[in-house]
């Protein structure tokens, strides 16, 4: 099965390519919805072809096909240093590659209950119940459920040799109830914002229990409408473990790739705050912070055996007590910047570049739980589940909303508020983290739609967090 | 008869009487040519195939898509979807599929754009790039060539072919940006120079800026920020799915919007981008969804048509039956206004260029967050006095654009969205009495 990619790869070579190399990639995919008690959709895809990456010069050239036949290989191989070579029009430095060892590998996610296996009927099931069972409770107006499952099998052939096949597999789902009232609306979601996924198979769905949170869930977006506004002003802010994961992925995920930081997405994603000179000296944050970019969690999102360039998984340490000390790289990127390459660079599928993404950027457990923070808060607001979130382009100034908060008075948790907003500059943010609950309440949460990049790809990406607290935080911020 | 149309028949050969089918490919290569630091460091193309095919069996639906053309695996994703189909329940909203019904010739393309080359692509980005020899500059220039084909086991047939180029990029200074987009069916079209030139002098001009406090100003929005405000409306309010699950705040017939606001979808116009058809093979016509600020129409595909007792408006798309129907032909129409007049009319306030990273806090308030970006720019007494530190906005794009705020419309009509894909958007610049800006560079 490593024959196209390495027809692919031979064909760039001999056109002229400095370095080429090329994944075969076969992939399947299932999305079913369910809305109130219905089938809304359920859609299979399949797709296979083959990505080929040249480099000549400052530029990658990359050029993708469905066509397997040995003349489209040639040509895509061909098309793709063609490509690459007309980047002179508008040159730049040399583009160098960093060392990584050249392995011939397998590598597959482990799982027990392939998803695709798994019976329609059974899938089918379980979310036509669950929205049945919150379509049931007075004031919900729409209660949808989702499962999504993806298979992917790469084959990587480099011109320096390296032959890797893995086997990747990822399962996951969610449901929400929304309640519509004069002029607004309320969501509740399960287990977070567009479900939970993992790499593993159908006992993701199981571990989760989606049954037994429906009724609940359902109640709280009902009860949403009649819930006073959430506060204007400073306050102290705990946040609940999905909410922390999204706040990790977008003020410190972001802002550590390592491609921003050099300008490579300027025009589109944006750059960083942070600059590579104060890279093992800028403090990010209070010293409860310790973030890592780890590959090689078992059933996180952003699990695998190599990357997209053939480098090995690694669990890389990005935020150390609170200093800045890694980024996120690929070859070309960490090989510019000096630093050792990190294996984050992963492409959308057979015919997208790949380009750095997230792994696992989590924060580690602190030692503290969700119950001794309530009670060691005077004045503040517990927010959870995210709703909305807009950051700048540098990831410094951001707005998050959540689905649900409640008051904190007195060490207590108190009633309910709806629209629950909070606002913050990331590293004045960070500095604020005085509690951190622990490895009990710490969990691998997934993202399965980080865009990036032009064309634009979707990236599946991880972040564990446990919930923690941040001292005098704005929230309540209202149009 | 173009490659995807005789797949498309091909698949509904296949199906036969086994059920109701309907099938679209599309055929074509995709292009893009990236660059940053003021060179080209990313630089792709593809040959693409998208099969999709939706069958429905005695009304248990399921749908399939796939990339391979060749007759065996033709005959599986049948075979496949059959199954699939056969193991759902029966869904009681099945609308059926489309009737024959005579659909507008499309081809909508330009030949130097499908043919265009990487030297093409890069020639323009040169042409961006040297306008502001001193800056650093960043973006990209795409082509896309497609090819449309559909089919349905009803005899509805419909095909087409559309082109699209675009450059889009900024200038940094160091400490400031500014951008500049253009989309046209023609990449002869594509002036990299005066592009470059746009995103050079707003760089240029957003040097030196400095904080204000947030609170209500008076904006001058650029074309690019009136065009994130009607893909929000469009997608939140204007379909037909978010009107059926009571999420819109459309009130058909009512006055929600300032008498100066006109919106429309616009398929068939002359510099219409996209095939006149949609997913489920319905032809696209004309549709006003605000008119003079009255609110007017909702997109429909067969599904929500149904279910709201009126025609399908051409809106379906591949992921319609979980997002809802979709306008891609969209226009806010033109005022009488010249930019810079509309410029001299402001006592104090603010001009800006881009929206960045908006997100809905609630859909039925259309209350948004977002910052701006790439320039913002102080005007007093008429006139552009400085540049200022980007802005948070929290703001509802319904009472933004609504009765009494928009103090007038731009003559500017021009493609301008970016951040959600190119050549959906023909939007002018507005004046608007008041904005909400919540929060500054510090927060």
């Amino acid at each position: 099965m490593f024959d196209p990619a390495a027809r692919a790869v031979e064909a760039a070579l001999a056109a002229g390519a400095e370095y080429a190399d090329a994944r075969f990639v076969e992939s399947r995919e299932e999305q079913i919805q369910a809305q109130n008690g219905r089938v809304e959709s359920v859609d299979r895809g399949e797709s296979l072809g083959v990505g080929v990456r040249a480099l000549i010069g400052s530029s990658w050239g990359f050029f993708a096909t469905p066509d397997l036949s040995d003349s489209a290989l040639d040509a895509a191989g061909r098309r793709a240093v063609d490509i690459a070579r007309a980047s002179a029009v508008a040159p730049g430095p040399a583009m160098p590659l960093a060392d990584v060892p050249v392995v011939e590998a397998e590598y597959e996610t482990p799982h027990e209950e392939p998803p695709f296996e798994v019976s329609l009927s059974e899938k089918v099931d379980l979310l036509t119940g669950i929205t049945t069972t919150m379509a049931g409770v007075e004031g919900i107006r729409i209660a949808t459920a989702a499962f999504g499952a993806w298979d992917t099998h790469k084959w990587f052939v480099s011109s320096q040799g390296h032959r890797i096949h893995q086997h990747i597999v990822e399962t996951g789902g969610g449901f929400d109830a929304t309640a519509v009232g004069e002029a607004e609306t309320q969501r509740r979601s399960y287990p977070q914002s567009f479900g939970q996924y993992e790499t593993g198979g159908f006992e993701v769905i199981r571990r989760w229990d989606f049954p037994a949170h429906a009724e609940r869930i359902a109640e709280e977006a009902a009860t949403l409408l009649s819930a006073e506004h959430c506060p204007e002003g400073e306050m102290t802010l705990i946040l609940e473990g999905s909410q922390l994961a999204l706040q990790i992925h977008e003020s410190v995920g972001h802002a550590i790739e390592l491609d921003r930081i050099l300008g490579w997405e300027a025009a589109f994603a944006g750059t960083s705050h942070l600059e590579l000179p104060k890279l093992g000296s800028h403090k990010y944050g209070s010293e409860l912070m310790n973030i890592t970019a780890d590959a090689t969690l078992p059933g996180a999102l952003g699990t695998f055996g190599f990357d997209d360039e053939g480098t090995p998984s690694q669990r890389v340490p990005i935020v150390d007590e609170g200093r800045w000390v890694g980024v996120l790289s690929g070859r070309d990127s960490a090989s510019i910047a000096d630093l050792p390459p990190g294996g984050m660079v992963r492409a959308d599928g057979y015919n997208r570049l790949p380009m750095v993404r997230m792994t696992n950027v989590g924060l580690l457990p602190g030692s503290s739980s969700l119950d001794e923070m309530i009670a060691e808060t005077e004045r503040g607001v517990l927010m959870s589940t995210n709703r909305s979130w807009s950051i700048d382009d540098k990831r410094l100034n951001f707005q998050f909303g959540c689905e649900i908060g409640w008051l904190i008075e007195n060490g207590k948790l108190g009633k309910m508020v709806k629209n629950p907003t909070y606002t913050g500059i990331t590293p004045r943010f960070w500095a604020q983290l005085d509690m951190l609950a622990g490895e009990d309440e710490w969990v691998h949460w997934g993202t399965p739609n980080c865009g990036k990049g032009q064309p634009m790809q979707v990236a599946h990406t991880g972040h564990s967090a446990s919930p923690g607290r941040f001292a005098e935080v704005r929230v309540g911020v209202r149009g | 008869m173009n490659e995807a149309q005789v797949i498309a028949d091909r698949l509904i050969e296949i199906v036969g009487d086994r059920a109701e089918a309907e099938a679209t490919v599309t055929t074509g290569r995709e292009a893009l040519t990236r660059f940053a630091n003021s060179f080209i460091h990313q630089n792709v193309g593809e040959d693409a195939v998208a099969i999709r095919l939706r069958v429905a069996v005695d009304g248990r639906v399921a749908a399939l898509t796939g990339n391979r053309v060749d007759d065996e695996a033709l005959r599986r994703l049948v075979d496949d979807a059959l199954e699939a189909a056969s193991l759902q329940p029966v869904d009681p909203e099945w609308p059926g599929l489309t009737p024959p019904t005579p659909v507008n010739s499309s081809d909508r393309s330009d030949p130097a754009t499908a043919a265009a080359s990487p030297e093409d692509r890069a020639e323009v980005v040169r042409q961006f790039i040297v306008a502001g020899p001193e800056y650093l500059a960043a973006g990209y220039c795409d082509t896309s060539d497609q090819q449309i084909g559909f089919a349905n086991s009803l005899g509805q047939r419909a095909a087409g072919r559309n082109t699209r180029a675009s450059i889009d990029g900024i200038h940094q200074t160091g400490e400031s940006a500014g951008s500049a987009h253009q989309t046209s069916r023609s990449i002869g079209d594509l002036d990299g120079a005066a592009t470059g030139g746009q995103a050079t002098s707003r760089a240029r001009q957003g040097m030196g800026a400095y904080d204000i406090k947030p609170g209500h100003y008076e904006v001058v929005l650029s074309p690019e920020c009136v065009a994130t405000i009607v893909v929000f409306l469009t997608f939140y309010g204007f379909n037909g799915k978010a009107v059926e699950d009571g999420q819109s705040f459309v009130d058909l017939g009512a006055e929600q919007f300032d008498p100066k606001i006109t919106v429309v979808d616009d398929p068939l116009s002359e510099d219409a981008l996209w095939v006149p058809f949609d997913a489920e093979g319905t032809p696209r016509v004309g549709l006003d969804l605000i008119r003079h600020g009255i609110t007017s129409g909702v997109t429909h595909d067969r599904r929500t048509a149904a279910k709201a007792g009126v025609e399908s408006t051409g809106h379906a798309h591949e992921a319609s039956a979980a997002f809802g129907p979709m306008a891609a032909n969209l226009r806010l129409e033109a005022g009488g206004i010249e930019f810079e007049d509309m410029i001299s009319t402001v006592e104090r306030g603010l001009y800006v260029t881009t929206f960045n990273y908006c997100r809905v806090l609630d859909p039925k308030s259309m209350v948004v967050t977002g910052l701006s970006r790439n320039g913002t720019f102080m005007i007093e007494n008429g006139k552009i006095t400085g540049a200022v530190t980007n802005l948070r906005f929290t703001q509802s794009f319904i009472s933004g654009i609504g009765p009494g705020n928009v103090m007038t419309v731009g003559n500017n009509v021009r493609y301008a969205d970016s951040e959600f894909g190119a050549g959906f958007v023909r939007a002018p610049s507005l004046q608007l009495a008041s904005w909400n800006f919540t929060g500054g560079a510090e927060g």
